[in-house]
C-alpha cells in the first residue's frame, strides 16, 4: 500500500460537503437520532402490545374463554378480531393465569417442534404449509361444534387426518401429548384474536354463533 | 513466499485465522446448498424423506448454515484486514485460535442435534438444548450464549489490535458496528408467551443485522477491498463509507418498521415502516456508484481479477437483491398480499446472495492470492475459465431461482391472498396452479445449476494460482 493510502494521511482539502469530517458527523448524528427515535417507539409499542393492555391489540390470555370473530370494521376499513360472548375452550372457563399457562405450553410446543420452518405465524416463517394466524377460524373446520374435536384429531395424527387438496403435502406426526395438543389449540385461538391491522385480508371465517 | 505454492506457514497469524474461518465457511456453504436442494425437492415430491428428514429440518439447516457461514466469512474477512489496517500483528492470537475451534465445535454440535434430535417437548429445556424454533435464530440458548462469548472475544482481538497499532475511518466504523452487531443478538435471547412481543424483538435481531449492521460491515470490508484490489484513494473511500453509514442507518433503523405491519403492533408502523424502508435502496445505489466509479477510475486494472469481479457483483447484487427486490414488496399496500408468500423467499435468496455471498467470495480470492505467494491473478491467469464459469453458473442459478420464486409469489399473492382470502383451501389451490408448480420445478433446476457453480468455485479455490510463476500486479 502506498504512503498516500496509509490511514490517517490527509490529502488536499475538499469542499465542506465532500469532506470526511462533515460526513463523519452526519453518520454519527443520523445514526444516533434514528436509534433514539426507535427506542422511544419501542417503549410505546411494548406498552401497547402487552397482553390485555387497554389498546386492545393483543388480548388477555383468558380471551380463549370467548368466541372470537373476524369482522369488517367500517372505521378502519379492514377486518378486525371481535371478542364475542363466552365460549370456553374445551368447555372449561379458565382464569387469566390458567389460560396464560395453557397458551404458554402451546407456544413452547410450537417452538420446540419447529413449526415455523413449514408454517408462517403472523405471516412469518416458511412457505411449505399454510399460515396459522387465523387457523382457529379457518372455514375448513366446517362448523363451530366440530372444530375442537377435529383440531385435536388432526394434531393427534396429522398424516392420516390430512386434507391436502390433492397436493399430497401432509404434516408429519409431531407425537404431541394430549396436554400439548390442548396448549397448541389454545395458542392458536388466542393468536386469532390479535389485531393484525387487517392481515389476512378478505378472509372468510368459519360460521359461528346463530348463523352456524 | 514461493509463487504458486501453498504458503500457509508464512502467512501472518491473523491471515492464518482468516483462512481457517474461510475453510469452515465453505464447508457450510456446500451444506447450505445440499439441504436447500432437499427442501426444494420436497416441494415437488412431499413424500420424499417424509417423517425422516422433514421439510422443517432441511429448511432450518439450509438457513442456519447460511447465517453461520456468512458470519464465519465476515470474521475471516475482518481477521484478514485487521493487521494491514492497524499496521501491527494481531493481538491475542492464542485466544483467537481457541475461539475458532470452540465456535466450530459448537456449530457442529448444533447441526447434529438439529438433524438427529430435531425437536423436543413443549418445555423450556427444549429451547435451551435443542431448538429455539424461531426462524433464522433457531440455535438453542446455550449456543446463543456461546456465540456472544465468541463474538466478544473476537471483538477484543480486533479492538486491541487497532488500539496497539493505529485507528482509521474504516476501523472506527468497523469496531462500532461490531459492538452493535453483537449487542443486537441479545435482543433475541429470551422467551415470552406474548407472540407480538416475541416477534417485535426477533426482528430487532434479523432486520437490524441483515439490513443495517451487516450492510455497514460489508461497507467496511468493501472499502478496504477497493483499496487492496484497485489502489483506490483512502480519503475518497472513507468519505464514501461515512455517507453509506449515514444513509444506511438513516433509512434502515426505522425501516425495521416494515416488519411491524401485521404482527399486532400499532398502526403508525405502517407509515413509518413504509416510508423509511422505501428509502433503504438509496445507500445501495451509493455503493454501486462508488464501486463502479473507483473501478473505472483505475481502468479496471486490478491486482486480482476474480476478487474485483465479485466486488462489482456485490455492488449490483446488493442493489438488486436487497434494494429492488425488497422495495417491490415493502409498501404496506402491497405487502398485505405478498407477506408470507414465495415473494419473500425470492427476495431473501437474491438479497443474501447479492449482498453477502459475493463479497465473502471476493475476500476469499484475496486470501488465496496471498496464500499462493502473491501470485499474478490479473488478466491471463491460467485456468481462469474456472472462476469465470463458476461465477456465471452461480449467477444464472441464483437469478433463475429468484425469478421462479417471484413468479410463484405473484401467483400466490393473487390466487391465495387477493382472490382466495388466505384460507387454507385458497393456500392449497394456489400451490397446485401450474404457474406455481412449474416455478418450483424451475427453482429446482436452477438450484442444481447453482450447486454446480459452488462445486466449481470450491475447485477453483483449491486450484487457482497453482504453478503460476508471475508475481502479483502492483497497484498505483
Amino acid at each position: 500500500m502506498s504512503d498516500q493510502n496509509s490511514p490517517g494521511t490527509h490529502g488536499q482539502q475538499s469542499e465542506w460537503w465532500a469532506s470526511e469530517s462533515f460526513w463523519r458527523k452526519c453518520a454519527v448524528y443520523v445514526t444516533g437520532f434514528m436509534a433514539f427515535v426507535l427506542v422511544i417507539l419501542t417503549f410505546h409499542t411494548l406498552s401497547v402490545i402487552a397482553a390485555g393492555a387497554d389498546a386492545g391489540r393483543v388480548p388477555a390470555y383468558s380471551v380463549i374463554n370467548h368466541r372470537i370473530g373476524y369482522e369488517y370494521d367500517e372505521q378502519r376499513s379492514y377486518q378486525v378480531p371481535v371478542i364475542g360472548p363466552e365460549a370456553p375452550l374445551f368447555g372449561e372457563v379458565l382464569s387469566e393465569d390458567e389460560a396464560r399457562k395453557l397458551v404458554d405450553l402451546g407456544k413452547l410446543t410450537v417452538q420446540a417442534r419447529n413449526c415455523m420452518n413449514c408454517h408462517t405465524i403472523l405471516g412469518n416463517g416458511a412457505y411449505f404449509a399454510p399460515d396459522l394466524t387465523k387457523a382457529w377460524l379457518d372455514p375448513l373446520w366446517g362448523n363451530e361444534a366440530a372444530r375442537e374435536l377435529l383440531m385435536t384429531m388432526f394434531l393427534k395424527n396429522p398424516a392420516s387426518n390430512a386434507r391436502t387438496f390433492g397436493s399430497n403435502r401432509r404434516m408429519p406426526n409431531q407425537n404431541l401429548t394430549d396436554e400439548e395438543i390442548r396448549g397448541v389449540i389454545a395458542y392458536l385461538k388466542w393468536m386469532s384474536a390479535i389485531d393484525t391491522n387487517g392481515f389476512p385480508s378478505g378472509f372468510t371465517p368459519l360460521p359461528q354463533g346463530e348463523s352456524s | 513466499m514461493k509463487l504458486g505454492a501453498l504458503n500457509y506457514s508464512e502467512l501472518t497469524a491473523g491471515q492464518r485465522l482468516a483462512v481457517k474461518y474461510f475453510s469452515v465457511a465453505m464447508v457450510l456453504f456446500l451444506a447450505q446448498m445440499l439441504f436447500g436442494l432437499l427442501a426444494a425437492w420436497q416441494f415437488l415430491d412431499p413424500t420424499f424423506l417424509f417423517e425422516i428428514l422433514d421439510f422443517n429440518v432441511n429448511r432450518m439447516v439450509h438457513i442456519n448454515a447460511m447465517i453461520v457461514w456468512m458470519l464465519f466469512g465476515f470474521i475471516g474477512s475482518i481477521y484478514w484486514l485487521v493487521e494491514d489496517e492497524a499496521g501491527v500483528p494481531l493481538v491475542g492470537v492464542k485466544l483467537g485460535n481457541i475461539v475458532f475451534w470452540v465456535f466450530t465445535a459448537a456449530v457442529s454440535v448444533v447441526v447434529l442435534v438439529y438433524l438427529l434430535v430435531q425437536g423436543g417437548p413443549g418445555e423450556t429445556w427444549s429451547i435451551w438444548l435443542i431448538n429455539e424454533g424461531r426462524e433464522y435464530i433457531e440455535a438453542p440458548r446455550w449456543a446463543d450464549i456461546g456465540i456472544v462469548v465468541c463474538m466478544v472475544a473476537i471483538f477484543y482481538n480486533v479492538f486491541a489490535t487497532f488500539t496497539k497499532g493505529r485507528w482509521s475511518g474504516i476501523s472506527g466504523v468497523l469496531v462500532l458496528d461490531l459492538v452493535a452487531l453483537a449487542g443486537l443478538y441479545l435482543a433475541g435471547m429470551f422467551y415470552t408467551t406474548n407472540l407480538p412481543i416475541d416477534q417485535y424483538w426477533w426482528w430487532w435481531v434479523i432486520h437490524l443485522w441483515v439490513e443495517a449492521t451487516w450492510e455497514v460491515l460489508v461497507g467496511c470490508i468493501m472499502a478496504w477491498g477497493l483499496i487492496a484490489t484497485l489502489g483506490a484513494r483512502r480519503r475518497i473511500v472513507t468519505t464514501w463509507l461515512y455517507i453509506e453509514v449515514a444513509l444506511m442507518f438513516g433509512s434502515g433503523i426505522l425501516g425495521l418498521g416494515h416488519h411491524y405491519f401485521w404482527i399486532g403492533t400499532p398502526e403508525y408502523w405502517l407509515g413509518i415502516g413504509g416510508f423509511f424502508s422505501a428509502l433503504e435502496p438509496i445507500p445501495l445505489v451509493a455503493m454501486v456508484v462508488h464501486a463502479v466509479y473507483d473501478a473505472g477510475k483505475h481502468d479496471f486494472r486490478s491486482t486480482n481479477h476474480p476478487a474485483l469481479a465479485w466486488l462489482i457483483a456485490h455492488a449490483f447484487g446488493n442493489f438488486f437483491g436487497a434494494g429492488v427486490w425488497g422495495f417491490m414488496q415493502t409498501l404496506p399496500q402491497i405487502n398485505l398480499y405478498t407477506h408470507g408468500t414465495q415473494w419473500a423467499s425470492s427476495h431473501g435468496h437474491l438479497a443474501f446472495f447479492g449482498a453477502y455471498v459475493t463479497i465473502i467470495v471476493a475476500f476469499i480470492y484475496l486470501a488465496i492470492q496471498k496464500l499462493r505467494g502473491d501470485v499474478w491473478m490479473s488478466g491471463g491467469t491460467s485456468g481462469a475459465w474456472r472462476w469465470k464459469w463458476s461465477m456465471v453458473l452461480l449467477h444464472v442459478g441464483m437469478v433463475g431461482m429468484t425469478i421462479a420464486l417471484l413468479i410463484a409469489g405473484y401467483e400466490q399473492a393473487f390466487v391465495e391472498r387477493a382472490v382466495g382470502g388466505s384460507t387454507w383451501q385458497a393456500y392449497f389451490e394456489a400451490q397446485l396452479r401450474p404457474w406455481f408448480v412449474q416455478a418450483m420445478q424451475w427453482r429446482m433446476f436452477f438450484g442444481v445449476v447453482m450447486t454446480a457453480g459452488v462445486v466449481l468455485l470450491l475447485w477453483d479455490f483449491i486450484r487457482i494460482g497453482v504453478g503460476e510463476t508471475r508475481a502479483m500486479r502492483k497497484v498505483a
